[in-house]
Parts: structure tokens; C-alpha cells; sequence
């Protein structure tokens, strides 16, 4: 099939030139290392306050920054596609007969094994602080992840061709990864906000995949946020690839 | 050559595009009518913003025309993009390689996206790599690349299918005369391999060293078609300018009425006689400003050339607008 084998090409390609360009990688690990380091031992007192979820502090720490890191990891691809637009590159590759859905997937294919790469560093950097881990309930939450990247980096590189340069686009993704992340619950626990503020996270599909996550941490795994967590994140996939590809096989117009 | 009995390899009847924008709408391209003969190189001619590069992205599948048709190959633009793009090459003026991959990466990406097994991609690689003296710079990054480099570089990942048709969008801007005298040599070999090239510029010189056949487009119009000598013949004649400090209307009603001046204008200030032949016109002129009581304060006698069929065309110098 011309998608499975455009797909890899790309993907082949954008993995290369990410690696290539070490200074990204770096910082991708450096950042949640980081957080771990000066901001997890914040939580090891707070743990100790009513209203914090069950579970060590960096069973829920962690999961929150595994979401951040996925958030991050893909809600910024667009810079790139910008970069690569400016030198024609999305041009010359729309006039061959490639397929459009390839050049959306294959990226973010790459994006989804960066961000998995980096969320296993954090993972395991994690351990030797107190994070508990049970291998089953790791890998379902890292197919979360997975999914997160899926469902952000096709808006991104949306925004990327529609708006077609980083100075356009920063604000924009900004301006949506911001509120994503604040009532998603990701650095303190939403069971602690007053009411008004958990009935706005319900709206937010990563406030139930942290949830999801840290009770896959947990091995909770009766927990109803798992099933509504993942079904929501592959239902906002299938729309975000599809009107992803939309705006690829448009790029010239 | 110009053959005109062969069948079209593109082919346009009416093409027209609009962009809306918050001026109202502006029309880029306004029903532009186009034939290219296989096996020539075309050059579509006009200055900055005349519609040129609308319609070189219209004819290579990226934007949909507003109206009209266009079959380029054989083929729909519109309603067989797919098949349309198999069969040509386009190179952008934003270029097409990307300054982190290298030549041969580029090259061997795109053999493959048109189908190519990696072997073979690899072969041609190595081939155009070969043909375009680049094979020392193919495992390099585009970064480090000279300007004209790139751009070869660019015409090769465009042909790397081989394809019927190459685009060219103003492949010579902002080189210098070595690079650009370069890419002309390797533009002219494309035409040797049966390779038909449709290139755009704003260059006359280019226009009138590469092309076998020339539209030139104006205001999304097109207003003159042929070859360049085709088109110079057209002025019928030299041009003859002089300047009269400041009685340049008295002049030109004085000079229009002669028999032997076949069109007079300004232009810059300076009269601008079309005659039949110039060497019997400048004594003529010269005597008569004499009888008048006027004196040339310069006088130009000069064969017509592309910007001639443009200012003629347009009322308007290329060399300035492409300024």
C-alpha cells in the first residue's frame, strides 16, 4: 500500500534529521529531568495534605509530567514543518504523487517515538526517587501517551500550514497548549481545585488521561477514567489525522 | 525548435485565479491562454507580481484555478493532479531541499516517493549527482552549499523521475552572472534529453538566451507570444532615442507625422521613435530638430530587444518594474 510505505519514507526521513540536530534531543531529556529533580521533592510534603490523590507523591507526579513531556513533545512539531515550508520542501513533496496522509503520519509517527523515548528516560530516572511501577499498567500508559502525540502534533502542523510561519504560530499554539496543560491536573492534583474548576477539566481530554495514567500507575485498573480516557484520545485522533491530512493535501492552495 | 504541428505537451484555455483579500478581490491571473511544444524550453516572462508564479502553481497541481482548464501531459490539472504529477518536475523559487539532509538524501527521497525502489533511487542518485558535478558535495548538507549549488541541486531533485515537463520557477534569481551562465548550460542539456522545460523570469537576457518560444505576462494577461526574434521582428525595425530637454511633446507631434517613423512616445523623459531602418532615420531626425530650431541633447540608435516588445506591450520598462 502507497500510505504504509509513504508513511515510513517520511517517518524514515524526520527521525534522521531529528537526530541529526542533537540540541533538541538534549533539551527534550534535559527538561523533564529538570522538573524531576527541582520540582518533584516540592511534592513529597504535599503529598501529606488531604485531597491528594492515593498513591507516593511521584506516582502522582509522574504521570502528570509523562503528559506534560507528550503534550510539549508534540504541540511544538510545527516549528519544524514551518522550517521545512520555508525552503519548499512541503511544496516539492505535494507535487509528486505521494500520499497526503503520509505526510502528516509520518511525521508524527516520529514526534510519538521522541516524546515515548523521552517519557521512558523520565520513567525510569523516576524509580531510584520512589515512583512504583507495574509493567502492564506502564505500557497501557504509554499507549496514552502515544495517543496524546497523535491527537496534538496533526493540530500543530495544521496550524503550521494554515498560519505558515513560527512568529504566527507561537501565540496560537501557546494560547491552546497553555489551558490544556493548567486544568488537566498535570502539576497539582485537580482533586484540590474548588468545584468550579474540576467541572471546566472534565471538558479537557488530557484531564482524563492524567487521571487514567496515574491510576494505571496505581494499578487501578477498574478505574472508568482508563476506558474514557482512551476512547476519547482515539476518537480526537481519528478527527485531528483526518483534518490534518486535509490541510497537507491543501498545503499549495 | 518551435514545432507547432506536434501535439501540446500543455495546454491552457481561459485560466484565471482570484484571490479575495481584505482589498476586495484581486484578480492574479485573468484568462491566460498557453501552448508549449514539447521538447522546447518556454519562458513566461514578466515582471514581479504579473501573475507568473500563480500560474506556474496552477499548472503544477498546488493551487486550483478560479477558471478555465488547464492539461498539462495530457492531463486535467485540476481533476487528474495525480496523474498530472507524475509526469512533470516543479522546482520552487523557495528551492526544495532542505539544509539539514543531504544532497544525495534529497535526491534518493524523492526517486522513492515517485515509486523508485531504494536501488534504483540510489543509482539515479549517483547519476544526477554525476551529471550536474555535485558528486563531491553529495554526502554534504544543503547548508554548505554554494547559492548556485542549491540550485542545481534543486533542478536535479526535480528531474529525478525523469518527468516530460520541468518547472522552473525563476531559477536564476539572486545569482551571480558565473552561477547563473552555470545553470543556463545546464538548463540548455535538460532540452538535449527531450526534457521540456517551462521556465519563469524576469530576466530579458535570460528570456532571450534560453527560450525557444516566450509569453510574456502582464497583469495576469498574457500580451505577447513567439519566439524572441519572432517577437523582436514585431517591433518591425530600430528604435531610435533622443533626448530634447523638455520639448518632448513638440517633438514627438513633429516626428509622428513623418513617413518614415513608424511610432513615437516618451519614455523616461527621452523620445522614443520605432523606425524601419536607423541608420537613414538619425539624419533625417538630426535635420529636421535642426530645421526646428532644436538640438538632440543624446541620441541612441539600438536593435529592438525583449524589453522593446515589453515597453511596446505594456507601455511600461521591464528593467524598472522588475526593479
Amino acid at each position: 500500500m502507497r500510505v504504509f510505505r509513504d508513511t515510513w519514507l517520511i517517518f524514515e526521513r524526520s527521525i534522521v534529521l531529528s537526530l541529526r540536530n542533537p540540541v533538541w534531543v538534549i533539551m527534550g531529556i534535559l527538561q523533564p529531568i529538570l522538573y524531576l529533580l527541582l520540582f518533584g521533592p516540592l511534592l513529597t510534603n504535599i503529598a501529606k495534605m488531604p485531597g491528594f490523590p492515593p498513591g507516593g507523591a511521584f506516582n502522582v507526579f509522574v504521570p502528570g509530567l509523562l503528559v506534560m513531556t507528550a503534550l510539549f513533545g508534540s504541540a511544538f512539531v510545527g516549528f519544524g514543518l514551518c522550517d521545512e515550508m520555508r525552503e519548499g520542501v512541503v511544496e516539492r513533496m505535494t507535487v509528486t504523487p505521494m500520499s497526503r496522509v503520509a505526510m502528516l503520519v509520518g511525521r508524527s509517527l516520529r514526534d510519538v517515538v521522541l516524546l515515548v523515548g523521552q517519557g521512558l528516560i523520565i520513567v525510569i530516572l523516576a524509580v531510584p526517587f520512589g515512583l512504583e511501577i507495574n509493567l502492564g499498567g506502564v505500557a497501557v500508559a504509554f499507549l496514552m501517551l502515544a495517543l496524546i502525540g497523535i491527537m496534538m502534533s496533526p493540530i500543530s502542523y495544521t496550524l503550521a500550514l494554515v498560519l505558515k510561519s513560527e512568529d504566527a504560530l507561537a501565540p496560537v499554539v501557546n494560547g491552546i497548549s497553555l489551558p490544556l496543560l493548567l486544568l488537566s491536573g498535570v502539576m497539582l492534583p485537580m482533586s484540590l481545585a474548588p468545584d468550579w474548576l474540576q467541572t471546566v477539566a472534565k471538558f479537557n481530554p488530557l484531564y482524563h488521561a492524567v487521571a487514567a495514567i496515574r491510576s494505571l500507575f496505581n494499578a487501578s485498573y477498574g478505574d472508568s477514567e482508563i476506558v474514557l480516557g482512551v476512547a476519547l484520545l482515539v476518537v480526537l485522533s481519528v478527527i485531528t489525522i483526518r483534518l490534518g491530512a486535509r490541510s497537507f493535501s491543501r498545503a499549495g492552495a | 525548435m518551435t514545432t507547432h504541428n506536434v501535439e501540446p505537451i500543455l495546454e491552457t484555455a481561459g485560466l484565471r485565479r482570484t484571490f479575495s483579500g481584505r482589498g476586495g478581490a484581486v484578480e492574479a491571473v485573468a484568462g491566460v491562454d498557453l501552448r508549449v511544444a514539447a521538447g522546447d524550453i518556454f519562458g513566461f516572462l514578466g515582471p514581479n507580481g504579473a501573475g507568473k508564479t500563480t500560474t506556474l502553481r496552477i499548472l503544477a497541481t498546488l493551487l486550483p484555478p478560479t477558471a478555465g482548464t488547464a492539461r498539462v501531459a495530457g492531463f486535467d490539472v485540476a481533476r487528474q493532479a495525480r496523474e498530472v504529477r507524475t509526469r512533470i518536475g516543479y522546482v520552487a523559487q523557495s528551492g526544495g531541499s532542505y539544509r539539514e539532509s543531504t544532497g544525495r538524501e534529497e535526491l534518493v527521497i524523492q526517486g522513492r516517493l515517485f515509486g523508485m525502489s531504494k536501488a534504483d533511487a540510489g543509482r539515479r542518485a549517483v547519476e544526477i549527482l554525476e551529471a550536474l558535478d555535485l558528486s563531491d558535495a553529495g554526502d554534504r548538507t544543503c547548508k554548505t552549499y554554494s547559492g548556485g549549488m542549491r540550485r542545481r541541486l534543486n533542478i536535479g531533485i526535480g528531474m529525478v523521475h525523469r518527468p516530460a515537463l520541468l518547472f522552473l520557477d525563476e531559477p536564476t534569481t539572486g545569482l551571480d552572472p558565473q552561477a547563473r551562465a552555470r545553470l543556463w548550460e545546464e538548463i540548455k542539456k535538460l532540452r538535449e534529453t527531450g526534457t521540456t522545460v517551462f521556465l519563469t523570469t524576469h530576466y530579458l537576457e535570460e528570456a532571450d538566451a534560453l527560450c525557444d518560444c516566450l509569453a510574456i505576462i502582464d497583469h495576469g494577461r498574457i500580451v505577447a507570444e513567439g519566439s524572441p526574434d519572432e517577437l523582436k521582428r514585431e517591433i518591425a525595425g530600430d528604435v531610435v532615442t533622443v533626448g530634447v530637454n523638455g520639448h518632448g511633446d513638440r517633438v514627438v507631434a513633429l516626428m509622428a507625422a513623418q513617413t518614415f517613423v513608424r511610432e513615437a512616445g516618451i519614455e523616461d523623459g527621452l523620445v522614443r521613435l520605432y523606425v524601419d531602418k536607423g541608420e537613414e532615420a538619425v539624419p533625417q531626425i538630426l535635420r529636421l530638430l535642426d530645421s526646428h530650431g532644436m538640438a538632440p541633447s543624446t541620441m541612441n540608435l539600438h536593435r529592438p530587444s525583449l524589453d522593446d516588445v515589453f515597453l511596446k506591450k505594456t507601455g511600461r520598462s521591464l528593467r524598472e518594474t522588475a526593479a
